[in-house]
């Protein structure tokens, strides 16, 4: 076997969004540790400047520099996987890097950086910083080992992005930038990374939790992106994340949801496993058992919802313990299984 | 050994009078926009005259509130259960907008015109992180302003950070009479000759921008900051106004988390800053909280108990047995799940509450379904006022 099928063969772009709270830094990070496989170097890169993937990978907050922090999954049953380099992107760095690399210029850059012409660039245009941002994930994305031609230095990037609700403007960045500068370095510079970003090397994923409003604006922004940017950005998967499994058979459940299962039926099943029903306990456990069937119904609507997306979707339980090292290499393993890497 | 938070009494806040603005502030996804909604229609419905200011509410619950389009005014909510006179309004906050009124407001028309046409000022009205934190400051000084409301609740925007709400604004004020932005407009208004007495740095600054930007970015930043200059020389002035408003004793600020450690390091972050800030801290909301109404059987034995049974389930039990076993057996992973999740839960809210054991905390329980119609949000009032009995 020496490829693997997966949904994004060919996508070495990975950008992650979704609403606040749905566990997008998590899902990235996971997403990361699948797509390293043997032999892989993948770069997980960070944006909001947070600290999220130090926190995750139990290490010291990120520089700007990439480096190591995990190990990748390993095949089943076949030893580790590649190397996870992660980086963390802030507008000021990636101004830096950008007068540098393109000008030779670090050193006013420090200067400019002291008049806060930085803090200014990125004050009143938004859009400058973002194809600042975005510049360095798909510059990472392109970088050689050496001259043309030679092996990419990344196999994939994976990129913690803004929320759902900025993602399209975040990633529109030609767009963004033509409203400011018709022509200029900094327009050739946002026309180089529009052309990664509208290639078929990148794909927006999107985390969402099976609630009303994170699906709703999954829907939302999955729109917009075709909207603003007309199919040119790839839409990817739908990563549903924190999902209960139904624990019973739908018959049950929808009894339990309307409240039509036998309580005293409850408590003989209770004695069977040695627990008496004192103080009305079978009566307590039939409450959450209502809630349970009533969240499991919640979410088949919420799914069924996103599935009108037409979107490829993978879906991750909830890890009722917390997200640590483990629980990141399980997600790994949930996404891999279902073909997202 | 556990910390015993002080319970927050939610209906003590809301009657009295004196309070006139409740600020919910909290990291994003916590519930901030149910909770701002909740106080209101409370408060509404224990007499007072309230107006909810939300940001960015979920569908559904925008239209229970009858919320259908974002028009920058109150609107009143029906079916509000109101005694006393009590009345609730609600609005959508329209930031653009909001900015654009601003503008109209304090600039003849054609310097209106023309500011409203720069491509800076579209950008920076749209998109910029701070412009959405710093027009509900507007806003609510506006609403507060009007004293057509005696309660005014304030949603903030959903950022990445809790902080963002408190320092956008002074951000924006900052950058809009900052240093650079008095470099950028000398040219325009007093000619190259003044150029020269400014540092050296200068040169290079515009050289360097030039590269980067190119002349004509420059030139229209140029142009768009002499336009604002003159209306905005009192923009920061207005920002610090809205603060002080902030800290008088009729505000109460509600910090709202999700017993997540995101959420709650935010939450802890935010109180800290409020302390420092002298704003009057309220308390912390805590959200979806998951608890047993069996917490006596622990998950342990509970788990124990399920595989109990699901050994007992053998091939060639009667079915009504099976079925009976299986039901019982779900019901107990189910029960141990969510004694998992409450200790979890738990653990996380002590952290909180033993690095600040005096702040009063009302804790609302996960909810099976979402809630999006007044019915939904009369039970968070009740749960969030019950905590004071």
């Amino acid at each position: 076997m020496t490829t693997r099928d997966t949904d994004w063969d060919g996508v070495r772009l990975h950008v992650v969004t979704g609403k606040g709270g749905t566990g997008k830094t998590t899902v990235a990070a996971a997403l990361a540790l699948a797509l390293a496989t043997a032999g892989r170097k993948v770069l997980l890169i960070e944006v909001e400047g947070r600290q999220g993937i130090a926190r995750l990978f139990d290490c010291p907050p990120l520089p700007y520099q990439e480096r190591k922090v995990a190990i990748g999954l390993g095949a089943e049953g076949a030893g580790q996987g590649g190397d996870v380099y992660a980086l963390a992107v802030d507008p000021e760095g990636a101004l830096l890097d950008y007068l540098e690399m393109f000008y030779n210029l670090r050193r006013t850059g420090k200067a400019l950086t002291r008049l806060g012409v930085v803090d200014f660039a990125t004050t009143i245009a938004p859009g400058l910083s973002d194809v600042l941002v975005t510049g360095k994930a798909t510059e990472a994305t392109r970088r050689r080992e050496g001259s043309r031609g030679s092996a990419h230095v990344y196999n994939a990037v994976v990129m913690d992005a803004p929320p759902t609700g900025r993602i399209s403007r975040f990633l529109d960045v030609s767009t963004e930038v033509s409203g400011l500068a018709k022509v200029g370095p900094i327009r050739t510079h946002a026309d180089t990374v529009a052309r990664v970003i509208r290639s078929p090397q990148t794909a927006v994923h999107f985390v969402t939790t099976l609630e009303e409003m994170p699906v709703q604006e999954t829907l939302d922004g999955l729109a917009e992106l075709r909207e603003l940017t007309g199919d040119a950005i790839r839409a990817g998967g739908i990563i549903i994340n924190m999902a209960r499994p139904a624990l019973l058979d739908p018959a049950s459940l929808a009894a339990a949801a309307s409240g039509s299962l036998d309580v005293t039926e409850l408590a003989v099943g209770l004695k069977a496993a040695g627990i008496s029903d004192n103080h009305g306990l079978a009566a307590d456990l039939m409450t959450e058992l209502r809630d349970h069937a009533l969240q499991v119904a919640l979410q088949d609507r919420e799914r069924e919802e996103l599935l009108t997306a037409g979107q490829p979707h993978y879906e991750l339980p909830m890890i009722p313990d917390g997200i640590d090292l483990a629980g990141l290499y399980q997600l790994a393993a949930t996404l891999r299984k279902q073909g997202a890497a | 050994m556990t910390a015993k938070p002080v319970r927050l009494d939610m209906d003590r806040i809301i009657d009295d009078r004196r309070t006139r603005i409740i600020v919910c502030c909290g990291s994003g996804g916590v519930g901030k926009t149910t909770a701002a909604a909740a106080i209101g229609l409370r408060a509404a419905e224990r007499g007072r005259q309230a107006c909810v200011l939300t940001v960015d509410p979920a569908r559904r619950l925008a239209q229970s509130m009858g919320l259908t389009s974002l028009d920058n005014t109150p609107r009143r909510v029906d079916g509000v259960q109101a005694v006393n006179g009590g009345s609730l309004h609600a609005m959508m906050l329209d930031m653009k907008r909001t900015f654009d009124e601003i503008v109209e407001a304090h600039a003849d028309p054609d310097r209106a015109a023309q500011i409203l046409a720069n491509p800076f000022y579209q950008s920076l009205s749209s998109s910029f992180a701070g412009t959405q934190e710093y027009m509900a400051m507007e806003k609510l000084g506006q609403l507060r302003h009007a004293e057509e409301w005696d309660l005014i609740v304030v949603d903030t925007p959903p950022s990445r950070s809790a902080l963002d709400f408190l320092d956008a604004p002074q951000r924006l004020g900052r950058f809009l009479d900052g240093r650079l932005i008095r470099l950028l407009a000398v040219p325009a208004k007093t000619g190259m000759s003044a150029m020269r007495v400014l540092n050296a740095g200068f040169a290079i600054m515009t050289g360097a921008l030039t590269k980067i930007l190119g002349t004509q970015v420059l030139k229209d930043a140029q142009t768009f900051v002499t336009a604002l200059d003159t209306m905005f020389g009192g923009f920061r002035e207005r920002a610090e106004t809205t603060y002080r408003l902030l800290q008088t004793p009729g505000t109460a600020f509600l910090v709202i988390a999700a017993p997540e450690p995101d959420a709650l390091r935010e939450a802890s972050y935010f109180v800290e800053r409020l302390d420092a800030e002298r704003m009057p801290l309220a308390g912390l909301i805590l959200n979806r909280v998951h608890t047993s109404p069996a917490g006596r059987l622990s998950a342990a034995r509970s788990l124990a108990a399920a595989e109990t049974l699901e050994m007992q389930d053998r091939p060639d039990a009667p079915a009504t047995e099976g079925q009976r076993y299986s039901i019982a057996a779900a019901a107990l992973r189910i029960h141990a799940e969510r004694m998992q999740l409450n200790k979890r839960e738990r653990r996380l809210a002590e952290h909180f509450t033993s690095a600040h054991p005096t702040i009063p905390v009302a804790e609302v329980d996960a909810q099976p379904e979402d809630v999006h119609d007044l019915a939904g949000l009369r039970v968070i009032g009740s749960i969030l006022s019950k905590q004071g009995a």
